[in-house]
Order: C-alpha cells, then sequence, then structure tokens
C-alpha cells in the first residue's frame, strides 16, 4: 500500500476532526446527552437549506451561520420540550431532529434542481476530496478543511483546558457547581455551543452523520478505560486519532468510503473497549466474578 | 380541481396503492411507538434503521439485486443485530445507554457507506439504492410494496393487541415482571423485532430518518391525550394514520414546485411534517396535559390563592378584636401578595364590599374566611403533632397545601387532632406583628 501526499492530508484532517469532536464529546456522553450531538447532526440540513434560500449562494459564511442556528435550535426545542411539555428526552429529540430534517427535505427539493446542493454530500462527506481544495501556506499548499479543523481542535483544547474546573465540576456535581457560584446553565450552553460549531465545521468534510459518532465514540471508549476525567479526555483524544488512522489506512487498502470506514473504526473501537477493558470490560468483570475474593467491588 | 376529485375518487391507482401503503405503515410505527417510547427506547429504531443500510449492502452481495424481499430480509438481520448489540453493551455498567445507540446509529451507517461504495465499484454493480433508503421515495411505492406493509402491519397490531398485557408490565414496571417469572428478555426482544419488522417496512417508502419520525412523533403526541395505554395505543395508530393520509394527499395534490421538474413534493417529509403538526397541536391543547390547559389551571390556582389570602389576613387582622364584620383597609394588611386587583376580584365575588368607613367582609365572606383559615390552623396542628414540625416553621408548609385541601380530608383532620366540626382552633404561633388574640368563637 502506498500512502501519497493526498492520503496523509486526508489522514490528518481526519485525526483533527476526531480529536476536535472525540475530547468535547466526553462531556457529552458523562451528561447523557450523547442523542443531542445526532439531533445536532442531522438539523444541519434543514440550516443548509434555509441559509441558502435566504442568502442565494453557497458561499461557507451563510452556511456556517444557518447550521449553526438551526443546531441551537434543535438544542433549545428539544430542551423545551422536556421541560414544559413533558415529554421524555430521547422522545423531545427524536420529535424535532426528525421534523427538521424533512423540513430540509422538502426545502431542498424546492431548490433542488436550480442549484447543486446535494444532500448527499451533507450525509456522507468529502473526505477523499479534501486534499483537492488547498490553500497557500507559507509557500505551501494547505487544504482548506485542513487549516478549519486543526483550528477548531485547537480551540476545543484550549476551551477545555482554560474550563476544566468548570467542565467537571458540572458533569459529576452540579448542586456542587451551583454552591460555589459556577453557573450550571452557563456552562451547559457553552458547551453545546461549542459542540454544534465544531458539527459544523466537521459536516463539510465528514459528513453530518459521522459527525455523530466522533462525538460520542471516543468519549464512551475513554470512559471505560479511564477512572479520571483529566485521564478520560487524553484516552479520548488518542482513541479519536487511533480510528481516524485506522479507518483511513483500512477505506485506502479497501478503496472504499473514508468517512464511513472511521465511523466503522470508531464502533470497533468502542466495542473492543467493552470487551477487554481493564476494570470495567466484560471480561475483566466475569473474571472477577469468577474468582471469590475478599475485595470489595470498587 | 380536477386533482382534487381524481384524489378523493382514488381514480388513480397509483394513489390508491400509495395512500393505503403510507397509512398503514403509520397505524403500525404508531403503535409500535408507543411501546418504544415507554420503555424510554424511542430511538432505538433510529439505530435499527440506520443498520439496515449495511442490511441491504449484505444481502445485494449475497444475492445480487434480483428480488426487493432479499434486500429488505438483509436490512432485517442486521437491525437485529445491531438491536441486540444495544441491548448487550447496555448490560455493561459503565456504558450510558444513550451513548450506545449514539455509536451504533453512526456505525452502522458508516459500515451502509464502506459496503455500498464497494458494491457500486463491483464490474456491473450499481448502487444499492442507499439514496432511496435514506429518503425514501414513496410515490414509486407499488402494489406489491403496500402488501409488504400491510402484512407487517398485520403482524405488528397482532401481536401487540395478543401481548398488549405483558408488554405493560414491561414498560411501567419491569422488575415486577421479573419476579413472576416471565420471559423478560424475550419481551424485549420480541419488541425491538416489532420495531426492525416496522422499520424495515417503512424505509423504500419514507427513508431512515423519516421512518423514525413515524415512530417517534405520533407516540409522543399520543402521551398528552391520555393517560391509559390502550387508548394511547389506540390514539397514535389514529395520529399515524392521519399524518400519512393528509401528508400523501397533499404531495399528490400541491402542483409541483418550478424548480423540481416533474419531480412533485417529496411525500415522506410531507408526512413527518403533518405529525409534527399533530404533535404542536396536542402539546398546546390537549385537554389535561397540553399547555394551555395547564396554563389555565395554574391560572386559576394563583387567583384562587391569591383571593385566599386576603381572607386569611383579613380574618387574622380581626380576630384579635373579636369582631369580624368591622372596617379595614388593605393597606393596614401586613402581606405583600395582598394587592388592589385582588381586593376589587374579591368584591366583583361579593365576599368584600365597601362603605364610609372602609371594606368590610360580608356575611358570605366572614364565612369562606372561617374556612380558610379553619383549613390553614388544621394543616398548621396536624403538622405540629403528626409531622414533627416546629411551630414557627408550619406557617409556610400549610401555605402550600391549604388551599387544594378537600374537604374530606379537613374531616379527617379534625377527627385526628378531635377539633369539633365548629370550633375554630387558635393559631399556633404568633401572627405578625401583634400577639394572638384568644381563639374567636364564630
Amino acid at each position: 500500500m502506498n500512502l501519497d501526499a493526498g492520503d496523509l492530508w486526508t489522514m490528518a484532517t481526519a485525526a483533527c476532526c476526531s480529536v476536535a469532536c472525540g475530547t468535547l464529546g466526553c462531556f457529552l456522553v458523562l451528561r447523557r446527552l450523547s442523542l443531542l450531538g445526532d439531533a445536532i447532526a442531522h438539523a444541519i440540513l434543514p440550516g443548509l437549506a434555509v441559509a441558502f434560500l435566504l442568502s442565494g449562494t453557497r458561499d461557507l459564511a451563510p452556511m456556517l451561520v444557518g447550521a449553526l442556528v438551526a443546531g441551537l435550535i434543535t438544542a433549545g426545542l428539544s430542551a423545551g420540550l422536556q421541560r414544559w411539555g413533558g415529554v421524555e428526552p430521547a422522545a423531545a429529540i427524536g420529535v424535532v431532529f426528525t421534523t427538521l430534517f424533512a423540513l430540509g427535505v422538502v426545502l431542498i427539493s424546492l431548490v433542488a434542481r436550480s442549484v447543486d446542493l446535494d444532500p448527499g454530500c451533507v450525509l456522507y462527506g468529502l473526505l477523499e476530496f479534501v486534499p483537492l481544495d488547498t490553500v497557500a501556506v507559507a509557500g505551501m499548499q494547505v487544504p482548506r478543511a485542513f487549516l478549519w479543523l486543526a483550528g477548531t481542535m485547537l480551540v476545543n483544547l484550549l476551551a477545555i483546558g482554560v474550563f476544566f474546573r468548570e467542565l467537571r465540576l458540572v458533569s459529576f456535581d452540579p448542586a456542587l457547581a451551583t454552591a460555589m457560584g459556577i453557573s450550571v446553565g452557563l456552562v451547559h450552553h457553552g458547551l453545546l455551543a461549542l459542540i454544534t460549531a465544531t458539527a459544523v465545521v466537521s459536516f463539510e468534510a465528514v459528513g453530518s452523520i459521522l459527525v455523530v459518532i466522533m462525538l460520542v465514540a471516543p468519549g464512551a471508549t475513554a470512559h471505560l478505560l479511564a477512572d479520571r476525567l483529566a485521564t478520560m479526555v487524553a484516552i479520548a483524544a488518542a482513541m479519536a486519532a487511533l480510528a481516524a488512522v485506522l479507518g483511513c489506512l483500512a477505506a485506502i487498502w479497501l478503496d472504499t468510503s473514508v468517512a464511513g470506514m472511521i465511523a466503522v473504526a470508531s464502533m470497533g473501537i468502542f466495542a473492543a473497549a467493552t470487551l477487554v477493558a481493564p476494570r470495567h470490560g466484560v471480561v475483566a468483570r466475569w473474571c472477577r466474578a469468577r474468582k471469590p475474593s475478599l475485595q470489595t467491588a470498587p | 380541481m380536477e386533482a382534487w376529485l381524481r384524489l378523493v375518487t382514488l381514480q388513480d391507482a397509483n394513489t390508491r396503492v400509495v395512500l393505503l401503503g403510507t397509512m398503514v405503515l403509520g397505524v403500525a410505527c404508531g403503535v409500535v411507538g408507543v411501546l418504544a417510547g415507554l420503555r424510554r427506547r424511542a430511538l432505538a429504531g433510529d439505530a435499527v434503521a440506520h443498520a439496515a443500510l449495511p442490511g441491504v449492502c449484505v444481502a445485494y452481495f449475497a444475492f445480487g439485486d434480483g428480488h426487493f424481499g432479499t434486500l429488505l430480509l438483509g436490512a432485517l438481520a442486521v437491525g437485529l443485530l445491531a438491536a441486540a448489540g444495544i441491548s448487550a453493551a447496555r448490560a455493561v455498567p459503565r456504558v450510558k445507554e444513550d451513548a450506545v445507540t449514539a455509536i451504533a446509529i453512526g456505525g452502522f451507517f458508516g459500515a451502509g457507506l464502506v459496503l455500498s461504495r464497494m458494491a457500486q465499484d463491483r464490474p456491473g454493480g450499481h448502487r444499492a439504492g442507499l439514496d432511496g433508503f435514506i429518503f425514501g421515495k414513496a410515490a414509486s411505492m407499488v402494489a406489491s410494496d403496500a402488501w409488504t406493509i400491510l402484512a407487517v402491519a398485520a403482524v405488528v397490531v397482532f401481536v401487540v393487541a395478543v401481548l398488549r398485557k405483558e408488554f405493560t408490565l414491561l414498560c411501567f414496571d419491569q422488575s415486577f415482571a421479573v419476579g413472576l417469572g416471565w420471559p423478560v428478555r424475550w419481551l424485549d426482544q420480541l419488541l425491538m423485532l416489532l420495531v426492525c419488522l416496522c422499520v424495515v417496512a417503512g424505509l423504500p417508502a419514507v427513508g431512515v430518518v423519516l421512518v423514525v419520525a413515524l415512530l417517534v412523533i405520533p407516540a409522543a403526541a399520543a402521551r398528552f391525550w391520555t393517560h391509559r395505554i390502550r387508548t394511547m395505543l389506540v390514539v397514535a395508530a389514529f395520529l399515524g394514520a392521519i399524518s400519512a393520509l393528509v401528508g400523501t394527499a397533499v404531495s399528490a395534490i400541491l402542483p409541483a414546485p418550478a424548480a423540481t421538474g416533474a419531480r412533485g413534493w417529496p411525500t415522506g417529509p410531507l408526512v413527518v411534517l403533518v405529525a409534527a403538526t399533530l404533535f404542536t397541536v396536542s402539546l398546546l391543547a390537549a385537554p389535561d396535559r397540553g399547555l394551555v390547559a395547564r396554563a389555565v389551571r395554574a391560572w386559576g390556582m394563583r387567583r384562587r390563592v391569591a383571593l385566599q389570602h386576603l381572607l386569611r389576613d383579613v380574618y387574622e387582622r380581626l380576630e384579635a378584636a373579636g369582631d369580624l364584620g368591622a372596617a379595614w383597609t388593605p393597606l393596614s394588611l401586613s402581606r405583600k401578595r395582598v394587592d388592589g386587583v385582588v381586593v376589587a376580584r374579591a368584591r366583583a365575588a361579593g365576599l368584600v364590599q365597601r362603605d364610609a368607613e372602609g371594606w368590610r367582609l360580608t356575611d358570605r365572606g366572614q364565612a369562606e374566611a372561617r374556612r380558610v383559615v379553619r383549613a390553614h390552623r388544621l394543616w398548621e396542628l396536624w403538622l405540629i403533632e403528626h409531622a414533627d414540625i416546629a411551630p414557627d416553621h408550619v406557617d409556610r408548609d400549610a401555605d402550600e397545601l391549604e388551599h387544594v385541601l378537600p374537604p374530606s380530608v379537613l374531616a379527617a383532620l379534625e377527627a385526628r387532632l378531635r377539633q369539633g366540626a365548629a370550633t375554630m382552633p387558635a393559631s399556633p404561633h404568633p401572627i405578625m406583628p401583634a400577639a394572638p388574640g384568644p381563639g374567636l368563637a364564630p
């Protein structure tokens, strides 16, 4: 198998995207908001459609704004349905994102022939074509998507580093956080805004469905492997990068969809961790249960 | 106009098939969605639906695209695999259910992408209709598709009707079902099988995301209308059918938007938008749990509470003097929550009246004030004697319940506290700012 420069750029872009999503996703997993990531990723479609209808162009800026607004509307509506309507969390999320998605399909069918706005691209992503769209940076041709995603990754890591204490308190003990003068709502909404922005930047490269698994799988995997939050975030970043690299290599080897293969790799890593994680995995628990011991369960 | 006529008279064989197919699908999805939703697994269908995509591709690799049915069987098999995988992973304590569902959605969809790209690249192969499965093509439904949906719906409704009691217990009290020795795990898998059947039957017509909508939205809407599971099943089936009917009819009637050429309005998304409209109506207007009904109830309650606070204030002010008919002014009352609007409403209700010296309670007002204060004090005494709450704390606790105490509870309180029905108990704590007077005999 020969890797050319384009393949390496694809791999680097995928890794940046995966790490950006996966580290933030730890908090999504801990706060049991994983399905909200799913909903936000689906709601990007109507956001793009409305942005196109309003602006009449396919420029990046209105598209990003439209998708961002749609993601925030999804989060707000499903939270409102839960709080005021008494609808269960999963059902509320399901109602909101399927409705918005249907709206998106209808809107796109209104403009479909006049413009090349392919719902397929939104869902599947164009990771293979990342190396084709480059800008010159310091005399080197660098893919535009790589710059965007690397920037997003840095912003996310920086945000997690700066607000680590707040995020930890809000994730594990919201009551204590409130007592210590941290606004749980502010942290929650800041996290959601950051996740929506990350999903929006990512979807163009990797497709909105892949964003779902990139957000959740590394965090869920790391949760099985780590007992401290800092370790968990670090492991999530490592697992995210591993999934991206493995997925890219497998896709190039089999000559198939890179985004799809990264999703499969992420799910595979998660499944493996579920089985063989040293303390919380199925095998370890089974061995502990068989071995009579005076040690109490942790 | 002509389009209307053709639709209403069902002249068009194709329209007939599509209407019937989507409507029956709406019924089946509504029924199963209620059970899945009550089991807090509303989005399990989402994972199953995304898992159907690799299923279609696997069947294509194994059997070629000779027959549509084999593709659907492949979808069913991999969908069941996904459901079983989610169930298995959920048993691991550190793994959270929502995370597993999200991972299954993304992972299986990714597998579908990988396999469909490989199918596309096979010599002689073509794209195994992945786009068609994602967005659905209801308008191209043929009679055999409608028959498949009809058969699936018949099986689903039959199973739910036969096992309604078992499923109800599974949804509401799983541990009790385990205690009874029921095969809970198998019941759970059966429910997931029903979800899979609905999803696979609906995929070709409305697509992945929108079949999830049919599973989730009518069921969520039905919860607003009733507390009884049997009614809920019927309401959800009805809402699902109506959404499908109206959505399909609208897409058949509306003139195709100029930009799309001859393609017309997409049926599946319109069905979902109709369902979402019905959900919004239910959310707002349902008689008991709807937002409007709840707001009206809360408003009425606030009004009643404010009025009763006024009466209690006046009573406690006049109690020391021993004359309930004495004049008072609203400004002399202690509480901030007594305002002019409340006094005006009490006047309109004939509870207070105004003369040259100021305001007075009418006879009816005096009787009502006595009743309110009695309820408050009886409840306070009960809290002190039986709930061990300190006398200086009971005032606010009593405030929260006194307004909703029914006469039967008051009678029980009287019996417990051995207070005759006619006497007014003394306040157990000082009434601010003055010291309490002796109990006022009515």
